[in-house]
């Protein structure tokens, strides 16, 4: 640092230096960072090595604002969170090698739940990529299966316009990861500003790639049959509400007709969490009432969602009385787990708004309302307080209340994901931050730094579990530097909450390798990160500690030690169809 | 059931990898591939042979290959008039006082002798798979040193039967 800033104070002490550097003719570096800068990126997260020496010099010379994460898993969930909030790329970059394998996870984790990130990899120099040279992978090879597009740069002159195409490419269509995998000597080359000049101002001309925005006349008219002659109507509103932006035309298009919603978990919040027509998350740790819906609806209209398993249990089962209207832009999505009758290939909002334009007869919806509204008292989510130990329920509800339901929150996978989803109500757009398809420990710290980042005057909260913490806890780090005001809350169980429930329920309490009796006192660990720490041990001690800590303006940690053997319900068993559900009611 | 779809694709590196990784990556079942220059620049077409399960799986096929960004046409040509190539080379023993009753009894599927040495002999043949499986199943009694086919290659025939009612579409 002190070798930099003297050689920065000479070039500023002497104007002849600063022509030189000004005249020097740009190199493929300096080339990337401006195009970064022409795509208006404001905040890349990365990790500097040898094959990005370029990069990071060129960044030094035209300044981007770079966040030095301390481990590039880190950097990747970090661009997924701050890529979900403001609905447009996070950007990363890593060097090659170890650099670009410890992306693998984030990478694929993106394609997964379609988030829009623009990834730069370094490489080894062309003359010796193939000879496995030091910190050479196969970046390409690795990450075909996992990006929606990737390229190797081979000709300087191609950045302008590989650049353009990545970004159009990650953040249209069905969003998704393109990586750039970027060789030392082509960041080396010089530029040949006539050639690139042409190359950055030719439109982008990608015959393979059309996606259609517009749905067909001819189906949106088959939906409206199909809807005006239902008369138990159901809408599954998934992420692809909220990647097109298309919330307020979804309310507008359910009050309208009166037709019930439910959600997927990564759907949630494209309707506001209290709608009185919204009844929650559907699947496997969904509320009674929405599979209840799903299973008994002669009508299944889905917006931006893609029939995962964990949504439909038993597909063979699912929504066995329905007709099946599937919105979706992604056509390969259409057909590929449920048969679909009335297939609409479109943008959900473009979608919704034909079907707002045109007027049509409401179904008469008041008598499934009144029977939804039934369930829906019958069967809430519940759960058994013993009095002394906290349950994780009922310190997520805590949280809630305190922050008014208004925060951004993240998550890993596993139990306490799951309770959030069902007693964290999603009452604004891009506010839940998950990891829906891959599922992935060690995201949610992350991405809520991500988070962050893109909204500094928005409470984010990261709520996580002990385990999936310990993956990427190194990132704390961070909150310090930058003076984060991310509220870590570990809900911490001492275990791996959802094996263990697995192995409880399937496995005949044979808890192999899933508790973890020795953890690290985190309230020390933020206290060496130089955070300040709490722990809640009890569930008298809880509301005060968290009123005090999320409402403080600093990073905060907090260990909340919560009941081991607390399961996730109501559930469904694996292989089983929605109307199958365990631990429906208080016993 | 076994298609024959052609796709067009632009003509990078990788493209090979990605149309196959994908393939595999979705189980599906590969049981040939060409890959050539088009008459087109920079666009190669590609011919699969594949094996599927059912329609499901058919339409999974083609719009999976349709999302591929290099991917620029996919058509499953199963259905249609087509013509249908392969070719094999096929090195077989064949003694002196063998080889005129084997030339004999090959002739039908017209294949020509492209190397020879004192005790072997190559044939090439061509034609639709089906007739080089019987080409191979006639020769095998001889001793086949080496077999080598390139898999299929197709093409759509100009003038196509006109069945098809006009309407279908609105089905």
């Amino acid at each position: 640092m002190t070798a930099n800033m003297s050689t920065s104070e000479k070039i500023d002490a002497n104007p002849q230096h600063q022509i030189e550097e000004k005249n020097k003719p740009r190199n493929g570096a300096d080339v990337l960072i401006q195009a970064l800068h022409e795509q208006d990126v404001d905040i890349v997260f990365g990790y500097p090595g040898g094959a990005v020496l370029n990069l990071y010099d060129a960044m030094y010379k035209n300044p981007i604002r770079h966040i030095l994460t301390r481990h590039e898993q880190g950097a990747i969930h970090a661009a997924e969170g701050y890529a979900r909030v403001l609905n447009k790329p996070g950007v990363v970059i890593a060097t090659s090698g170890p650099g670009a394998t410890n992306l693998v996870t984030g990478i694929a984790d993106a394609m997964i739940d379609s988030i829009p990130l623009v990834i730069f990899t370094g490489q080894v120099a062309t003359s010796v990529i193939g000879s496995d040279a030091f910190q050479e992978a196969d970046v390409m090879g690795i990450t075909t299966p996992i990006t929606k597009h990737n390229y190797q740069v081979q000709d300087v002159n191609d950045i302008p316009r590989i650049v353009k195409e990545a970004f159009h490419i990650a953040n249209s269509g069905r969003k998704g990861p393109v990586l750039i995998d970027f060789p030392k000597n082509i960041s080396a080359s010089i530029f040949d500003e006539a050639l690139g000049e042409a190359s950055r101002n030719e439109e982008i001309y990608l015959p393979g790639y059309q996606p259609n925005y517009k749905p067909n006349y001819l189906q949106i008219q088959k939906a409206i049959q199909a809807i005006s002659t239902a008369q138990k109507p159901l809408i599954l509103a998934g992420a692809g509400v909220l990647f097109a932006e298309a919330r307020e035309e979804l309310t507008e298009f359910v009050e309208k007709y009166k037709i019930p919603v439910v959600n997927t978990l990564l759907g949630l919040g494209s309707i506001h969490g209290n709608h009185s027509l919204n009844y929650g998350m559907a699947g496997m740790h969904g509320a009674v009432v929405a599979n209840d819906a799903i299973q008994n609806a002669d009508l299944l209209i889905n917006i931006g969602a893609r029939f995962d398993d964990r949504l439909t249990g038993d597909t063979r089962l699912f929504a066995p009385n329905a007709t099946i209207i599937h919105i979706d832009i992604d056509p390969a999505e259409i057909g590929k787990n449920i048969p679909t009758d009335i297939p609409i290939v479109a943008d959900a909002k473009e979608a919704l708004k034909a079907l707002l334009k045109k007027e049509f007869q409401a179904p008469d919806t008041a008598a499934w309302i009144d029977y939804l509204n039934r369930k829906q008292n019958d069967y809430p989510y519940w759960y058994e307080e013993d009095g002394q130990e906290i349950l994780p329920q009922q310190a997520i509800q805590m949280i809630h209340t305190i922050t008014n339901g208004d925060a951004i929150v993240t998550t890993d996978v596993g139990q306490h994901q799951m309770w959030v989803a069902q007693y964290y109500r999603q009452n604004h757009g891009h506010r839940w931050i998950t990891s829906g398809g891959l599922g992935t420990m060690g995201f949610g710290f992350p991405a809520a730094i991500g988070a962050q980042f893109a909204q500094p005057d928005k409470k984010v909260v990261a709520i996580v579990g002990d385990a999936g913490f310990q993956m990427t806890a190194q990132e704390l780090a961070l909150l310090k530097e930058f003076n984060l005001p991310v509220k870590v809350v570990i809900l911490n169980n001492c275990a791996l909450g959802m094996v263990r429930q697995w192995q409880e329920l399937f496995y005949e309490n044979r808890y192999s390798h899933s508790l973890m009796p020795v953890q690290p006192d985190f309230v020390k660990l933020a206290d060496a990160y130089g955070l300040k720490g709490y722990r809640i041990n009890t569930l008298d001690e809880a509301g005060a500690i968290f009123e005090e800590a999320l409402n403080s303006d600093e990073p905060v940690l907090i260990d909340c030690r919560v009941k081991q053997l607390e399961n996730v319900y109501p559930m469904v068993p694996t292989g089983k169809a929605l109307h199958e559900m365990i631990g429906v009611k208080k016993p | 059931m076994k298609r024959v779809i052609t796709v067009s694709v632009i003509n990078q590196s990788g493209v090979l990898n990605r149309v196959t990784g994908l393939l595999m990556k979705r189980q599906f079942n590969i049981e040939s591939i060409t890959v050539g220059h088009s008459e087109q620049q920079n666009i190669s077409k590609m011919t699969f042979v594949v094996n599927v399960e059912d329609e499901v799986k058919l339409e999974q096929l083609i719009k999976q290959l349709s999302k591929q960004i290099d991917v620029l046409k996919v058509n499953d040509i199963t259905e249609k008039s087509i013509v249908l190539r392969e070719l094999a080379l096929v090195k077989v023993v064949s003694p002196a006082n063998l080889r005129l009753e084997m030339n004999a009894i090959v002739e039908p599927f017209r294949p020509q002798i492209i190397d020879t040495s004192k005790n072997v002999v190559t044939y090439q043949v061509v034609g639709h798979p089906d007739k080089i499986d019987a080409f191979i199943e006639l020769i095998r009694p001889y001793g086949i040193k080496e077999l080598t086919r390139t898999g299929v290659t197709a093409t759509v025939r100009e003038s196509q039967p006109s069945d098809t009612p006009q309407l279908s579409i609105l089905k």
